[in-house]
Formats: structure tokens, C-alpha cells, sequence
């Protein structure tokens, strides 16, 4: 995939979110939308009051066909939590999903400094240069795909162990169960009586 | 047994072990069993009985098939034994069985292995060890036990006599930071209101007291137990008995404790008392966790990859959890976990197919100096190299931390998706203004990246100086990185990843240490505090430490003067290159 298809040159969209009050209540994202507006190669920069709901991310495909974007930054919560719904959201207006970054402004910013307005907008103005100045440097890839095998391993034949692999195999798959004991069972085997039905163990 | 390989495409050796019987032609006949002159303590009936060195571990284990234990057996010669082979009828005894290494493709993993038993050995004031009608409550569990040693018959050890009067301490093992385990076993409470009744139906004139700190029963119809347990006659007490004595002569034991609501301390007799033990991880977690790359919660339960969202899931991709290994639970709850765990691993093996994120390392082999470095530190063996010739990097098997980039010295490895240029460019725009305001944070996207998160779902605050950048692993922070950084005013930076024995990538952030080192060394000949450089471990569940170390970090920030930064900037500029490089350049280009 061609990380500039049509020889535009960098255009950078940044779309920075409120996250209800969130991020809002601290950081002032209007101020964050602004001076993002000013970084190189920005051409939009959007202030979203839920940039993860539909109508953010509609915002965001919406942007990427206005303005040609070829690059996407999200300035909003940790990309451990939905980097991968953003990249969804890019690939499905066409650009590669490697071509979005992240700046963390929730957690890192508003979550954290609530009682330093000042310095968490600041803090977050820095997280959005640097994350378009990364953006710049992006380039497309493949997710490398491959194949399954279709066989589980189960480590440990206690009742947790034992559930899941009869589980896996109700439905159809091979298990191959490690016990290191002479016998399945582990410690519910021991057991007498279980709680709550008080009945027997084995 | 070893592990290796990826999603949806490990490869399990395991280590068959040898029954020295064979299990699909033996009868469970126990000819053998009779026959064995050794006796050895039975681990299943918790040493409270004894079996053979040939023995099956109860009448209802899977197989059901006998088994040697040869390190109990006499000896394998006729001489000096051989009497059980003599009288199996199947001839299904073969001493000469082996160990075998078995190999398995599979696509998903399940972990799954429990939890130890607490022993409270260590815990010597319940005097565990030196009374005999001190017994912990898996003791209980086979003494009550039709099955067990006494066939039910509930009698004490000291005189197989019937205990009457019976004491329950709660929380043995459990809430008690003084010996590392600060969590709440689960089980423990349930565990006791149940022995309670069980007790009070088998013998209606037993007097039962519990001891404890806080009764937990709140599962589905724990409380109706809790209660119908306090009608069949239970006192309960609360407040952990402090001593324990017993009458050499009866045998019966004291207990000492406080009640903390008639805040009197009382004196308790008994004939019998159980010590409710709690459970902690089991003691091959550390073997499993490195085996597959998994991390444990500072309580060493497994960590799952997200508390709410992915409580099944191992951080390692294809590898989820079962059961106690993940936190303390009871059976129904394990249950649950194993459909869960179930289900998760079902839907990979189910897709057939699997996506996996183009983080991986790429090798110039123009660049390349074949010089081997990357391959000696790749932690999955995923970079071959032959001396003299370029390194190559197996995709499928490389995981992406990013620690071969930082080690080439020759610019000849590229991370995908995580390359200098971007770095470089990231740490240049973070520090582009007012620099010397900033504490500059690489963090390990497992660990340190994490346990900022988890500062922020926390609301933990702590000063807003820093500015952090992501990495995949401490290691990919090369030293150029760090340098840039400083040359761009940065008065401190920080480089932080995981807990040094639970690096994600295996032994990544062993390099980390080695670099850090080295940059120390060149900071301080460049006549730079070598303070202004930090590393520091935090995992993903100390978010109150990741608050702790930013505060610090902006003390040290404070300390750095103007002056300092302005030399730094100075000192550390990249020397021009080498003229031999010039020259060779000049060669080219003529």
C-alpha cells in the first residue's frame, strides 16, 4: 500500500477528543486542537467530544476523504485500549492502519494532573507534537497473517484445566492435556464434601 | 517440557513421563500393591496414611491404571526386588520404561495449573509442627473423608479419639503481608462454614468456633450457608488467636485471642483445632511464565492482559487463562474461567487464521557488517547468522521488541512501525520548547506504559513534567535515543520497563541494564551526572509506583541547573565522523 497514493505530500489530520469531560474537565482541547492546527504538515484538526462512538469516527473517515489525509493522529486515551478500533477506523476510509498514531491524553493527562489544568494542557500539547511528528515518519504495512493450527494445549488437569479441555473438545477441536501427576484431578480430587451444594468432589 | 514458537503456531515438547506400568493393560487388581515391601507416606490422604512404591493415587484416578514410583521402588533387579512383576498376572510391568519426549503442533494454549496449598510450617505460633491435633483444614478434608484414612471417621491424631470441641483459625496463609501474602485466599471462609456443617450433620453434639478477621460470603447462597452453619450451633469469633498451648497430658490446646468486639482477650480450649490455609501460586509459575512470557500481579498470580476487559487472556497473544494460577477462586468460578478460556482459545482455532502486527525487525544487508550482535541478543532466537555472512531475521518468530535495532551499532536494522526516524523525530518535537521543564519517559509498552495507565484509571496524580514515549520493550531504547534527548535539553530522562525477572521479551531488558550502563559510562567521561539518567521498573500493576517515581523524577528535574543543560547540549554533540569514513566515501563517489 502506497503511503502516498496520489504525490500530495504529507497531509496530517489530528483529531483531538474530549471524552465527555474526561479529558475536557482538565485539558483544554479546544487550546490543544488549536495549536495542533499549527504543526507541520496539519491540514484539519478536530475536536471531537467522543471520537471513539460512531459519530467521531465518522468524523474521522468524513476528514480523511475531505482533506486527503495521509496521516491520522488521535489525541484521546491509551492506545492500549483502542488503538485497534482506531485502526480499524482509518482502513475503513481507506488508508493503511499503520498510518495512525495515538497521543494519550486521558490517562496520562487529565486523569493524572486534574488539579493542574496548566500543566496537563501543556503536557498534552507536547504528547500531540510528538505523536505528529511521528506520524510523519509512518509508513504503511501488512499485518503479516498465518495460519492456525488447530489443536490446543492445556497445561494442568485440575478442574479448571480438565472444564476447558473437555470445553474445547465438545466442540470440536483436539486437546493435548499436560498432568504432571499420575492422575487428573489436582486438589478438587482431595476435596470431600464442595461448597455450596455439599456434595461429593469426585 | 518447552514451549516455543507463536500465536496460533506453537510447538509444545512435553515430557511423557514413564508409569513403568502400562496403563491400558493393567486391571487395577492392587496383586502388585500387596506385594510391595515398601511403605511410604500417601500424598493423597496428606501423609495421614501410607501406600506401596507401586500404588494407584486413589481408586478413581484417570488412568485408572497403577503406577512405580522408582525413586521409592527397591530396585529393578530380582535380586533386589522385582516381586510386583512376579505376581502381575497382565504382565503389564516393564521396568525398563522411559521417559518420552513427546512434540505437539498447537495453535492456542491453556494454562491451567492451580495453585499450592499453604503451608503453615513457617507460621509456628498455631504450632502446626510440634502438636499433633493441629491439622490444616486439606487434613480436615480427608479425616471427614469417606474415602480417607479413618473411612470418615473423624478422630484426632493424638489419640484417635472423637474431637468435640473443635477451633477453626481463619486467614492461615492469607491477608498477612508479614509473610508475603497480603491477598485474600477465596476459598478459605466458605471452606470452613462448609467443614462446620459437615461436622454438625455428622456428629450433632460437636462444638464448633471459627476464628476470624472478616467472614466473606458473598457468592450465590453463601450467606443462606453461612447462616444455617451459626444455627446448627458455630460460634464465631471474631479475632485471630495471637498463641496456642497444649496439655501435654490430654493433648487438648488452648487458643489465646482477642475478641475484637467485647475487646477482651479470651482463652479458648479445644481437642482439636484446623488451620484454615489459604492458597498461594504454584511453585512452577516461574517455569510456565517463562516457558510461554507471561508476568505475574505482585500478589505471583498470573497477570492477565486486561483486569476487566481480557481476564482470560495472557499478555502473550494465543495463551489464556484457567483457573487458580490466574487469582484465588472456587470451583465455580473455575468453571466459569475454563469456558471462558475455552471459548477465547476456540475462536482462534476456529478463524484459522491469524493477524499478526508488522512490528517485526528488518535487516539492510547492504548495511549489515555481519558482525552477529543481533543474533547473540535476540531473546527468541529469531535472528540467524553464520559467521561472515548477513543476519537474517525469521519473521513468524520474531516478536518485535525492538532490541536488535538498538544494539546494531551500523544503522542496519529497522523496527517496523517503531524506527529511529520516528523516535528521533517524536523525542525532537516533544522537546522542541521549553525543555528544561521536561522529564523525559521511554516506558515499556507491558509494563511501565501500563502501569502509567493504570496510574490514570487509578486518578493517582503526580506532577505533569513528564513526557512519555512508548516503546515495545525497555530494549528497543537504543543509545542514540537517549543521547538525543539529553542533546535536545531534556535535564533528566528515564527509561523504565518491566520487573527485571519479568521482562515480556524474555530477557530483553536484560540489554536495557547493559546499555543504561554503558550510557552512564559516557555520560559521566563526558563529564555529564550520570543521575540524569534513570532506570527504574515498574509493572503494569503499580500504577501508585509509576506516581511515585514521577514526583521523584521531578525532584532530581529540579536539581539541574541551566548551566548543566547548556554544557550537556554541548558534550554531547555527535563528533564529526571519522576521515577514514570520509576518504572511503570520496573513493566511492570517485
Amino acid at each position: 500500500m502506497d503511503s502516498d497514493p496520489k504525490g500530495d505530500g504529507l497531509r496530517v489530520g489530528v483529531f483531538v477528543c474530549d471524552c465527555g469531560l474526561n479529558i475536557a474537565g482538565t485539558v483544554d482541547t479546544q487550546a490543544v486542537t488549536d495549536y495542533a492546527a499549527t504543526l507541520p504538515d496539519v491540514v484539519c484538526a478536530i475536536r471531537n467530544r467522543y471520537t471513539c462512538a460512531d459519530p467521531g469516527q465518522n468524523e474521522i473517515k468524513k476528514a480523511i476523504a475531505e482533506h486527503r489525509l495521509n496521516r491520522v493522529v488521535i489525541a484521546s486515551c491509551t492506545p492500549l485500549q483502542h488503538e485497534p478500533t482506531f485502526r480499524t477506523c482509518v482502513a475503513e476510509a481507506g488508508l493503511n492502519r499503520y498510518l495512525m498514531e495515538m497521543a494519550n491524553l486521558r490517562e496520562q493527562c487529565s486523569w493524572v494532573h486534574p488539579s493542574d489544568m496548566e500543566g496537563a494542557t501543556r503536557k498534552a500539547k507536547d504528547l500531540v507534537a510528538g505523536a505528529v511528528a511521528r506520524a510523519r515518519n509512518l509508513q504503511p504495512h501488512d499485518d503479516l497473517s498465518v495460519p492456525v493450527t488447530k489443536r490446543a494445549l492445556v497445561i494442568g488437569g485440575g478442574i479448571a484445566g480438565m472444564e476447558a479441555a473437555l470445553e474445547l473438545a465438545d466442540s470440536g477441536h483436539q486437546v493435548v492435556l499436560v498432568e504432571k501427576e499420575a492422575s487428573i484431578g489436582g486438589i478438587m480430587a482431595q476435596l470431600d464434601k464442595t461448597y455450596p451444594t455439599m456434595d461429593c468432589s469426585i | 517440557m518447552n514451549v516455543s514458537g507463536y500465536i496460533g503456531n506453537f510447538t509444545a515438547e512435553i515430557r511423557r513421563k514413564a508409569r513403568y506400568v502400562d496403563p491400558e493393560a493393567c486391571t487395577a487388581c492392587a496383586e502388585c500393591a500387596q506385594v510391595c515391601p515398601v511403605v511410604k507416606p500417601d500424598e493423597y490422604q496428606m501423609g495421614l496414611s501410607s501406600r506401596k512404591a507401586i500404588y494407584i493415587p486413589y481408586p478413581q484416578a484417570v488412568p485408572s491404571s497403577y503406577i512405580l514410583n522408582m525413586e521409592d521402588c527397591l530396585g529393578t533387579n530380582p535380586i533386589a526386588c522385582g516381586k510386583c512383576a512376579e505376581v502381575c498376572e497382565p504382565d503389564c510391568i516393564n521396568y525398563d520404561d522411559r521417559d518420552i519426549i513427546v512434540k505437539r503442533d498447537v495453535g492456542a494454549v491453556i494454562v491451567a495449573i492451580g495453585a499450592d496449598v499453604y503451608d503453615p510450617t513457617e507460621m509456628d505460633e498455631y504450632g502446626y509442627t510440634r502438636f499433633d491435633n493441629v491439622i490444616t483444614s486439606m487434613e480436615f478434608e480427608r479425616l471427614i473423608c469417606a474415602g480417607g484414612p479413618t473411612l470418615g471417621h473423624f478422630v484426632r491424631p493424638s489419640d484417635h479419639e472423637r474431637p468435640k470441641r473443635i477451633g477453626f483459625i481463619q486467614c492461615v496463609g492469607s491477608r498477612n503481608p508479614s509473610i508475603g501474602r497480603p491477598y485474600c485466599s477465596n476459598i478459605c471462609c466458605m471452606n470452613t462454614i462448609k467443614d462446620t456443617l459437615l461436622l454438625a450433620d455428622h456428629y450433632p453434639d460437636v462444638e464448633c468456633t471459627v476464628f476470624y478477621q472478616d467472614i466473606r460470603a458473598f457468592g450465590k447462597s453463601f450467606e443462606d450457608m453461612f447462616q444455617r452453619s451459626k444455627e446448627a450451633g458455630t460460634r464465631y469469633i471474631r479475632g485471630i488467636p495471637g498463641d496456642i498451648e497444649e496439655d501435654t497430658e490430654t493433648g487438648n490446646l488452648t487458643l489465646i485471642a482477642e475478641n475484637t468486639t467485647s475487646g477482651k482477650i479470651e482463652r479458648h480450649e479445644f481437642d482439636m483445632v484446623i488451620l484454615s490455609v489459604g492458597v498461594g501460586p504454584p511453585k512452577d509459575l516461574a517455569k510456565i511464565s517463562s516457558l510461554l512470557t507471561l508476568s505475574k500481579t505482585s500478589d505471583g498470580f498470573f497477570m492477565e492482559s486486561h483486569p476487566k476487559l481480557k481476564p482470560v487472556d495472557a499478555p502473550t497473544r494465543g495463551v489464556f487463562f484457567s483457573g487458580f494460577c490466574e487469582s484465588p477462586k472456587d470451583i465455580k468460578d473455575s468453571v466459569c474461567q475454563a469456558g471462558a478460556a475455552a471459548s477465547r482459545a476456540g475462536a482462534l482455532l476456529n478463524a484459522g487464521q491469524v493477524h499478526i502486527e508488522a512490528i517485526t525487525s528488518v535487516i539492510d544487508a547492504d548495511a549489515c557488517k555481519k558482525c552477529g550482535v543481533c543474533a547473540s541478543v535476540c531473546p527468541y532466537g529469531a535472528i540467524t547468522w553464520k559467521k561472515g555472512e548477513v543476519a537474517v531475521v525469521i519473521d513468524a518468530a520474531c516478536a518485535g521488541c525492538g532490541n536488535c535495532g538498538a544494539a546494531c551499532k551500523f544503522d542496519a536494522i529497522t523496527m517496523r512501525h517503531f524506527t529511529d526516524a520516528q523516535y528521533m523525530a517524536q523525542i525532537r518535537a516533544i522537546l522542541a520548547e521549553d525543555p528544561q521543564d521536561k522529564v523525559f519517559v521511554f516506558a515499556c509498552n507491558w509494563c511501565s506504559y501500563s502501569g502509567a495507565d493504570m496510574a490514570g484509571i487509578s486518578r493517582m496524580q503526580y506532577p505533569a513534567s513528564n513526557r512519555i514515549v512508548r516503546t515495545m520493550c525497555s530494549a528497543r531504547v537504543s543509545e542514540d535515543m537517549v543521547l538525543e534527548a539529553f542533546r535536545c535539553g531534556a535535564p533528566v530522562v528515564l527509561v523504565s520497563g518491566c520487573h527485571y525477572a519479568d521482562c515480556h521479551y524474555i530477557t530483553a531488558n536484560r540489554q536495557t541494564v547493559q546499555r543504561v550502563q554503558r550510557l552512564w559510562n559516557k555520560l559521566e567521561k563526558a563529564g555529564v551526572r550520570p543521575e540524569r539518567l534513570q532506570l527504574e521498573w515498574i509493572s503494569a500493576a503499580e500504577g501508585q509506583k509509576f506516581a511515585k517515581v514521577m514526583a521523584q523524577m521531578e525532584e532530581l528535574r529540579k536539581t539541574v541547573t541551566e548551566e548543566e543543560i547548556e554544557y550537556t547540549i554541548e558534550a554531547l554533540k555527535p563528533k564529526p565522523r571519522k576521515p577514514k569514513k570520509e576518504k572511503e566515501a570520496a573513493a566511492v563517489a570517485g
